[in-house]
């Protein structure tokens, strides 16, 4: 009898083409997703003469360089052009393109589940870090560099070296005003920024089971700010449901075949993980970061921390520097942290799911910052506004914008300026990340909310929600 | 691709934990291209030039023993966060050729690969052993080599590290990986037809098909 597997493992194993030496492994890769930003590994493989292997398998949208304001998609000539060239290397490859002015057009990450491309059992790999979003489907999904990126055009394989498995375990129910972002910065907070390196995370737990898919990409979506470059959640009922139908997704006489190997996919009772991590639900409050690193979170009711406190030289001046950069002294109330703008948004916080929490705090409400709402495809901005949640953030005075990558990367002009302090629901706080001296403080979508109608970090459950 | 056999040159610290890859080349220069005169400055801008474009003197790169440094030793999870390999294109463009570390973000690890650049993992001690004698001696170098798997420290002690047989190869003969890879293109075929059978749900359906 062979010992109990991983899902990971069964994953890895079926997409193995070739092994290699010191355990590499030439993977083969179901699905491709690209943007605007990995334009540079189509002019190489053009300039070699190589063609995209699977034009089929490869998918395309713009989001990391458009502007999000209506009506002008680009801030300048230099990333027009990038757009361009996207749509013209698609084009001649015969790769399908969500492009400017397309409904479907949206985040990467966003719009591979929404249009069914993103499903159980796959490899997924793309040019972005935040590719362990799709794993949230029971996918084996990693973000790769230029130069692998070009490998996969090429020849749709990659050589991996197989990582160790990590498995995170959160059980029980989560308190009123906690979610999923909470849930991942509480687990970053414990096992750390660098906790995951050279590990695929399954996270699991009756809280993961318990999560709609909008929540456990939200989780998994993070995976990298702990380390790691795959996370990854069994699929179940919940999954099947929400793929089922979808434009991209099997269908036919393909679904039933899919589904059967979807549901032999999770890992067996006995498989052995190389680490195992446990949280209870019941110890996760609203959280908000202080630094600049994921890693620097806290229950919204804490304190600042002190670097005199810490006994170890170089945690102590990395914190030091944190809390200079952030403008923070040791010891204040984070409830007393003011801010000057508040974003909702990006991979990690810009589904439905997501805007309907925000929306249930802002509602009734008003702003006193500025505050933008940026959903994640031109469609999740159809489906909010068929709710009427457009209503509810424009009466409560924040702006209500279009889809894309927007005021998270600082790559496309939206940008906060330098000592401006932003509640975000973004997935980083690193130094100059939403502009230069920009300082940014990670929490949930209501969290932000409630930071937008208050202009200071704020416990969302003391505004009754 | 450069290859990579052995590199003796100085050294720079980088105490800093979690040195992220929007530390190492902000975003906003990400859309530049490589070739482009001014590529170098971009390497760990918005810490090494303040906002007139002067250099801050108190960064490390700014002092003069440190400027011919080609390795970098570094801190825990270095290279974290954004995939972005201008951050390998960037050290590469000022002549950095290696990178140590007790552990590095798994996509810059990966990227370094590429470019050339090797990637070493040791104890957190002997990194740290390592980064005090380059700022008690600035300007100290050490050796990096890859066919005997050793980092000789200034002070002459040796560090031996573990690398992939793979990659160890791939980086002393500097070759193509994807023409390698197209060496498999058979058994890329043959895996694709058994795919075919076995889980042909794995190829989306055509729009409108």
């Amino acid at each position: 009898m062979s010992a109990p597997r991983t899902m990971f493992e069964k994953i890895w194993t079926r997409h193995v083409v070739a092994e290699g030496p010191g355990g590499h492994a030439l993977l083969y890769i179901d699905r491709h997703l690209l943007h605007e930003g990995t334009t540079a590994a189509f002019g190489r493989l053009a300039r070699s003469g190589r063609r995209v292997r699977r034009p089929d398998l490869s998918f395309a949208t713009a989001d990391h360089y458009l502007l999000t304001s209506p009506g002008t998609p680009t801030s300048d000539a230099e990333t027009r052009g990038m757009v361009e060239a996207l749509g013209r290397y698609t084009a001649d490859q015969g790769i399908l393109y969500f492009d400017v002015g397309d409904p479907r057009r949206g985040i990467v990450h966003i719009i591979g589940p929404e249009q069914g491309l993103t499903v159980p059992g796959i490899t997924l790999v793309c040019g972005d870090s935040h590719t362990a979003t799709h794993g949230a489907f029971g996918a084996l999904a990693f973000g790769i560099g230029s130069s692998e990126v070009e490998h996969v055009l090429a020849t749709q394989t990659l050589w991996q070296k197989k990582p160790q498995t990590m498995r995170i375990s959160v059980e029980g129910r989560l308190a009123q005003g906690v979610n999923a972002k909470d849930v991942i910065l509480a687990i970053i907070a414990k096992i750390g920024a660098g906790g995951g390196v050279r590990h695929a995370i399954e996270y699991a737990g009756s809280t993961i089971r318990g999560m709609s898919m909008d929540e456990r990409m939200t989780v998994c979506n993070m995976s990298i700010e702990a380390g790691a470059r795959a996370g990854m959640i069994a699929p179940d009922e919940t999954t099947f449901a929400y793929i089922q139908g979808r434009p991209l997704a099997p269908a036919g006489e393909a679904w039933p075949k899919a589904l059967a190997h979807w549901k032999a996919l999770p890992s067996e009772p006995g498989a052995v993980f190389d680490r195992e991590v446990q949280l209870a639900a019941s110890e996760i409050a609203p959280t908000v970061t202080w630094g600049t690193s994921p890693q620097d979170a806290l229950p919204i009711t804490a304190r600042v921390p002190d670097p005199a406190a810490i006994t170890d030289p170089g945690r102590r001046e990395s914190m030091t520097r944190a809390l200079a950069y952030m403008g923070l002294n040791p010891g204040m109330p984070l409830s007393d942290v003011m801010v000057n703008r508040v974003f909702i948004g990006s991979c990690t916080n810009s589904r439905l799911d997501d805007l309907r929490a925000a929306a249930r705090v802002a509602k009734g409400r008003r702003v006193v910052v500025p505050a933008w709402v940026v959903p994640g495809s031109g469609l999740i901005k159809r489906a909010a506004e068929a709710e009427g949640l457009d209503r509810v953030f424009l009466d409560a005075g924040f702006e209500w914008r279009e889809a894309g990558c927007s005021m998270c990367v600082g790559m496309n002009g939206e940008t906060a300026a330098a000592g401006e302090r932003v509640a975000s629901t973004s997935n980083r706080n690193f130094e100059g990340r939403q502009g230069k001296g920009a300082r940014t403080h990670l929490m949930s979508p209501a969290m932000a909310a409630a930071a937008a109608v208050t202009g200071k970090l704020t416990d969302v459950r003391t505004l009754g929600a | 691709m450069e290859p990579f056999t052995r590199v003796t040159a100085v050294g720079l610290p980088i105490d800093l934990l979690n040195v992220d890859t929007d530390r190492v080349i902000p975003a906003r220069f990400l859309r530049k291209d490589r070739n482009v005169p001014d590529y170098a400055r971009y390497l760990f801008h918005d810490v090494r030039f303040d906002a007139a474009g002067a250099e801050r003197p108190e960064f490390i790169l700014n002092q003069t023993p440190y400027r011919a440094a080609r390795i970098v030793v570094a801190a825990e999870n270095f290279g974290c966060g954004s995939s972005r390999e201008a951050a390998v294109w960037v050290l590469a463009a000022n002549g950095f050729r290696s990178v140590i570390a007790q552990s590095l973000g798994d996509i810059f690890h990966q990227n370094c690969f590429k470019n050339g650049l090797l990637p070493v993992i040791l104890p957190a001690e002997a990194v740290a052993g390592l980064r005090r004698q380059l700022h008690e001696r600035p300007g100290a170098t050490l050796t990096v080599d890859l066919e005997t798997q050793t980092v000789t420290a200034p002070d002459g002690a040796q560090h031996r590290f573990e690398v992939d047989a793979f990659r160890k190869e791939m980086l002393l003969t500097g070759r193509d990986e994807i023409g390698l890879t197209l060496g498999f293109e058979s058994k890329i075929v043959e895996f694709e037809a058994r795919h075919a059978r076995e889980m042909a749900w794995t190829v989306p359906p055509r729009p409108g098909t």
